[in-house]
């Protein structure tokens, strides 16, 4: 029962920042109609970018995590200007191909940068373990939940309350309509691509604290995929919900069963594709998803 | 297709023929006279070069057929071709099959787990469908480093070259002409293919999905057809490579392959066989450019140089592509014919 509850806690965290990542593609998706392949690459962007703050200029963790958004925004937004933009209108293969390009260009610059060796930053957040019973939650997990519980709750919000959220609920919508009101939706777009890029980053660095920095880090953002199958393409409530089921059920799976498994397992990385095939087969658009209508 | 001054098709045959003039005949023959003479003034890496070029057409060419023509976006394509190079490589080292046998096994059985992982394409399609095959690559890769009693796993699996007889495909030269062969007649079957009642089909679903099932185009049909027949010529690929190298691993087939070979299709040109052979050859040739400059680079500036600007270069690639040259080589080569036939007089 200990060793249950070990692997559901760890989990949970594990779900959180999926769920996290698979909101910032979420958010993309509902204002742009733009599948982000990229997403992982924020995330392994996000983890160095906490490296280089908190390990090479010894900042302390609060400064660090508002340096590495400040960071991500200004990714964000040239990212959309240079390479989003002019495809605005072109089919969903060319959106899709140019955030893989995408993918792989960061990916080249990010081993240029900072060489492409794992990198971990254990001991440099603070001490903290929570102990509830015979179950130890270790403090980058503790951190780690804190961060992205505190990170849906703003986004939550922003969308709920301030102006700019509305715009972008809006033109997720109906593009044309909030044209017509007087709202820029090439300013919603670049807008949208900053958020994901700050949510990946911040899901970047809490991952960071917890297994260490490495350009296969990326490998996360095809699990964000699932959990965004899973909780429906479209709904960010959904995100959260699948998000935190598949991380327990990742970590639950894996560690009971990849003892049984030839060659060790290494379940807990097909575990996502696999719920992606079922969710595709039998419930396309996801828990939580519309499902879509097609007018002739 | 426009035609020199002059010319006119006077007969279905003529309207109906991939080569219509003396002169396309007279080009066709010399590029195919200097493709199977290169092994006499080619040295022996650039035959290895060439002969990785012609295992990447056959395997694009079925990805062109699925993605190019029919729209059902694939990013598995490696994972398909180890299907075929796995079920060809355990068929003629633990079986002891001729490669001959194995080979249409190969593509066979990569058409039918083409087939299995399609089967959301009823259901789905867009960005849905680009998961299904991502999920595909990595299920694919898992299962063979699972069952390792009989792949080989992690540590690979050693093949033996094809045969003929007494007659063993060993020389570099060699295995450069059967690659030649089959991706000649992939080539031509590719073609011929988008010409039949199938192809016209896959077409219609390209271009509108609902209008085609309105016209009689069973959706469902056609859709696995396409997904069928790309990853036969995918099987095909996937067991000439591991023939070629001797030896199966999964790194032989890694995800960013697939990847690389939808970029290859972008560049190229979709729908378009030539466009394949453009983007297939261009892309490979950008590669043998990284190989050079890379570790003058690596000297030059950083250790880990060369391994990003192989990534940047080949993102930056379909970047720049996506956004000036959409249509890809295939179409800019057609406006150089244009140009060429009209010339000096525009009309």
């Amino acid at each position: 029962m200990t060793f249950f509850l070990q692997l559901a806690i760890s989990g949970f965290a594990l779900g959180m920042v999926y769920a996290l990542i698979a909101i910032g593609f979420v958010i993309i998706l509902k204002c742009s109609k733009a599948f982000n392949i990229a997403q992982g690459h924020f995330v392994m962007i996000g983890g160095y970018l906490g490296f280089t703050f908190l390990v090479t200029f010894h900042l302390p963790i609060w400064v660090s995590l508002l340096a590495a958004i400040g960071s991500a925004i200004v990714l964000g937004l040239i990212i959309e200007r240079f390479t989003l933009r002019p495809l605005i209108g072109q089919p969903v293969l060319a959106v899709i191909m140019m955030t893989i390009a995408l993918s792989v260009v960061i990916e080249g610059l990010a081993t240029l940068i900072w060489g492409g060796e794992y990198k971990a930053y254990h001991g440099v957040l603070p001490a903290i373990t929570l102990e509830i019973g015979e179950i130890s939650i270790p403090p980058e997990m503790l951190i780690g939940i804190m961060v992205s519980v505190v990170a849906v709750v703003i986004l939550m919000l922003f969308f709920r309350y301030t102006k700019s959220g509305l715009a972008m609920r809006a033109t997720a919508e109906d593009e044309q309509v909030v044209q017509s009101a007087g709202i820029r939706v090439t300013t919603v777009y670049a807008l949208s691509w900053a958020i994901a890029c700050v949510v990946g980053v911040i899901g970047g660095i809490i991952l960071g604290g917890v297994s260490g920095v490495m350009i296969g880090m990326s490998n996360v953002g095809l699990k964000a995929f699932a959990v965004v199958l899973l909780g429906g393409i479209n709904s960010i409530g959904g995100a959260i919900v699948a998000g935190i089921m598949i991380g327990i059920l990742e970590n639950v799976a894996a560690g009971y069963l990849d003892p049984l498994l030839p060659a060790g397992g290494g379940l807990a990385n097909v575990f996502p594709f696999i719920v992606i095939i079922v969710v595709l087969v039998f419930r396309p658009h996801g828990l939580f998803g519309l499902a879509e209508i097609e007018r002739i | 297709m426009a035609l020199p001054s002059g010319t006119f098709n006077q007969s279905y045959d003529q309207d109906m023929a991939i080569f219509r003039t003396k002169t396309q005949w007279l080009i066709l023959l010399a590029f195919l006279a200097f493709l199977f003479s290169s092994p006499l003034y080619f040295s022996d890496r650039i035959l290895t070069i060439l002969t990785i070029i012609g295992i990447t057409v056959i395997s694009v060419h079925g990805l062109n057929i699925l993605t190019g023509y029919c729209n059902q976006i694939s990013i598995g394509h490696a994972g398909f071709m180890a299907v075929g190079a796995y079920t060809s490589g355990m068929l003629t080292a633990h079986l002891g099959w001729s490669f001959w046998a194995a080979l249409p096994c190969a593509a066979l059985a990569a058409g039918l787990v083409g087939i299995l992982f399609g089967l959301p394409s009823l259901k789905v399609k867009g960005f849905y469908l680009i998961m299904a095959t991502i999920a595909a690559q990595f299920i694919i890769i898992w299962f063979i480093l699972q069952f390792r009693n009989i792949t080989g796993g992690g540590d690979g699996l050693a093949v033996p070259r094809p045969e003929i007889g007494d007659f063993v495909f060993r020389s570099k030269a060699s295995y450069f002409y059967l690659v030649m062969a089959i991706a000649c007649l992939a080539t031509f079957v590719a073609k011929n293919i988008v010409r039949t009642r199938a192809g016209r089909a896959f077409i219609a679903i390209r271009d509108n999905e609902l209008a085609a099932e309105v016209m009689g185009v069973n959706l469902f049909a056609y859709k696995l057809l396409a997904f069928f027949i790309g990853c036969v010529f995918a099987g095909v690929a996937g067991a000439l490579l591991v023939h070629y190298v001797a030896f199966a691993t999964v790194d032989q087939f890694p995800f960013m392959n697939s990847v690389w070979y939808l970029g290859m299709l972008i560049v190229g040109g979709m729908g378009s066989t030539a466009g394949v052979i453009f983007g297939v050859v261009s892309l490979k040739l950008l590669d043998e450019l990284v190989v050079i400059v890379g570790p003058m680079l690596a000297v030059a500036v950083a250790p880990q140089a060369a391994a990003s600007l192989g990534l940047i270069m080949r993102g930056l690639v379909i970047i720049i592509f996506l956004i000036f040259e959409p249509r890809g080589l295939a179409h800019r080569w057609q406006m150089v014919k244009a140009y060429y036939r009209l010339w000096p007089f525009s009309h």
